[in-house]
Formats: structure tokens, sequence, C-alpha cells
């Protein structure tokens, strides 16, 4: 099975502490901060190691102020591993 | 024992090595588009106006029509408009905004020209320009942000304005006897002959979000065509006049308003889609 990661990176000096994106994220991964910024707003931090890369955050954010990354690892048990060289190689089947 | 320790250690390995450099340019799903200025919005926390111009943004950066794009600001809390759009921009007197595109898409019509309209700026002063740029087909696209209030003035009453919604203007609810129906400008626009395409949307849900910016693309691409007016409406809240926190103003916002201003297509074009 693909293993999908994600993960976002919030410009928390542009966050303005709306909380939509909390509302928006099906993983709740999200909370306010105990912190401001230079404006003065508890902006929005990500708690959860469980991002899934959905966007849902992004869309709903007036401020635009989050980029969303996502990898999918494909066929994970293809990886073979070569061991007794000088050093360890990885060799990954893409099918 | 010594072995499933190893396998458990390489495992930890890969796992660490999996986990890394997730953040790096190819894998971005999504970031702010380069339509965008940096300039942080001087709207208030939750507002509906940073998706809207987030997602013209979006639209003018994948079209790649950066260059041959005219946008015009209107009078009301979009005022600034222009110091976040990466475009060429002007600023129109209140409610004049489709007359002042009109003029510009006259004088250069391989230009896509745009206004971006508040309530209080397209229903209320400039009810008359907007009826007739309808009318006339002026090859214009319209984007209309209705909150139901005025919003740079304080919250006021506007003609967008629900029955027994609360104001400072009405501060005992809207009564109908006295100050009228509220105005539905899409629906009145999508009466007239002048005009090509007609939606309304709204940027609460990310569905939402992803339906208006396909009606905004639409709106784009179909002013290559020559046909009309396009117009699209789109509903949106006021979390700071409406007295509630962004989150309460959304639910509002759904049960309230959508009930009144029923999202979707008024009017599309007769042709088919490829």
């Amino acid at each position: 099975m693909a293993k999908v990661k994600g993960d976002i990176v919030i410009d928390i000096e542009k966050c303005k502490g709306c909380e939509l994106c909390i509302e928006a994220c099906p993983q709740e991964s999200l909370e306010t901060s105990r912190q401001v910024n230079q404006k003065g707003y508890l902006y929005i931090v990500k708690i959860e190691d469980n991002c899934t890369g959905c966007v849902n955050c992004a869309l709903v954010c007036p401020e635009g102020a989050i980029t969303v990354y996502r990898k999918v690892d494909k066929k994970k048990e293809h990886v073979a591993k070569i061991t007794n060289v000088t050093k360890d190689i990885n060799i990954t089947v893409n099918e | 024992m010594n072995e499933k320790r190893m396998i458990e250690e390489d495992q930890h390995f890969e796992d660490v090595i999996a986990e890394e450099s997730i953040c790096i340019q190819e894998n971005i799903v999504y970031e702010k588009p380069d339509t965008l200025t940096d300039t942080p919005f001087h709207y208030c926390p939750g507002c509906g106006h940073g998706v809207a111009h987030r997602l013209i943004a979006e639209v003018i950066s994948e079209l790649n029509i950066q260059e041959e794009t005219i946008g015009v600001a209107p009078v009301g809390c979009a005022v600034f408009a222009y110091n976040y759009l990466n475009i060429d921009m002007t600023e129109a007197a209140h409610g004049r905004a489709s007359a002042v595109a009109t003029g510009i898409k006259r004088v250069l019509p391989e230009k896509y020209v745009f206004t971006y309209q508040g309530d209080g700026d397209l229903a209320a002063i400039g009810t008359a320009e907007t009826l007739h740029t309808c009318n006339r087909g002026e090859n214009v696209l319209i984007i209309f942000i209705n909150n139901a209030t005025y919003g740079m003035t304080g919250g006021q009453m506007a003609p967008t304005t629900l029955p027994n919604m609360k104001s400072t203007t009405s501060p005992f609810g809207r009564d109908i006897a006295t100050m009228g129906h509220p105005l539905k400008m899409t629906d009145l626009v999508a009466q007239l002959p002048g005009t090509y395409y007609v939606t309304r949307q709204a940027v609460h849900k990310p569905g939402n979000v992803r339906k208006a910016k396909k009606a905004i693309m639409n709106g784009f691409k179909y002013q290559k065509e020559n046909k009309g007016t396009c117009f699209i409406e789109i509903v949106s809240n006021c979390p700071s006049n409406w007295k509630m926190t962004p989150r309460e103003s959304n639910k509002w916002l759904e049960e309230n308003m959508i009930p009144y201003y029923p999202l979707g297509d008024l009017k599309i074009p007769n042709v088919k889609e490829n």
C-alpha cells in the first residue's frame, strides 16, 4: 500500500489565528499556540504528526499562510538492501 | 536477540530517512500563488476576502495571464486590493467599478478585465452601473463579494442584509415592512440578456473553495469568447460586524445566508463543455 506522508509549514507572522484551519483539518492535528506573533495574534501550530497533505487547511486559510507538502512512498515492500560492501546502498524498485 | 535488535535499529534508521526531507520544493502540493504579493492582508481574522483574493491570484497564475489582466478595485473593505494582487489595477469611484471596467475593456479589448466589488459598492450605490453593464453585455468579469453588511464603515445595514438580521442601523433586526427585502443581485442580473455566465459560490468550506475557484476560472476563460458579462457572487462572512468568532460566523453563514442565497449556477452557457 502506498504510504502518504504530508507536512505543512505555517507562516506564523502572517497567521491571524482565525482557527478556520483547525475546523477544516480532518486529522485534528492543528492547535492554537500559547505564544503570540509580532502582531499579537495567537498563531496556529501543528501538534500531531499525522498530516496527509490533504490541502484543506490551506484552502480555507484567508491569509495564504500555509504551504502544503506531500510525498507518496510507493511499494515500500520492494525495497532491497545490499550489505557487506563499504557503504550501504538502498535500491528502490518502482512499479 | 542481538539480531532482532539490529533489525529494529535498521527499521528505525529507515523511518528516520523516510521522515526527513518532506518539506522540499518538489513535494509542494499547495503554496501561495506568485500573483499574490507578500503584503499581509489588512482584513480581519477569518474574513472571506482573503480566500477570494487568493483564488483570483491562483487562477491568474494558472492561466499565465498576469501581464494581460487589469483589475478594478472598489470602495469598501477590498479598497486596497491593488496592494495584494501583483497585476495592473486601478481604483474606481464608489460603485462605478463596472463602468470603469467597461471603459478599459473597450479601449483594450485584448486584455482580461475584472472588477472586485462588495455588496455596499455593487448592490447599493452602484446598482445602476452594474445592471447597465450587464444589460449592455460588456465582456468583463464582475466578482461580487456578498457579506450582508457594510464592512468597512462599521456594520450598517446593506441592501443584502437578511430579514431580522441586526446591524448598527437596524438594531432591532431588519424590518421588511419599512426597510424592504434583501436584494438578490445575482438573480436580477441572470434575467438580463447581456449576461453570459452567472453563478453564486461560497468560500467557507474546502469543497466550496474548490468550486469557487472553478467558477472564477470559467469567468476568466469566457472573456475570450466575447459573449457577454460574467457575474460571480461569492457569499462570504464578516466576523467583526456580525459580532462572532470566525468559526461561529461560518456556521451562521451556512445556516442563514445559504438558504436565502442558494449556491449554484444561475446561468450557464449553452455550449457543451469538452
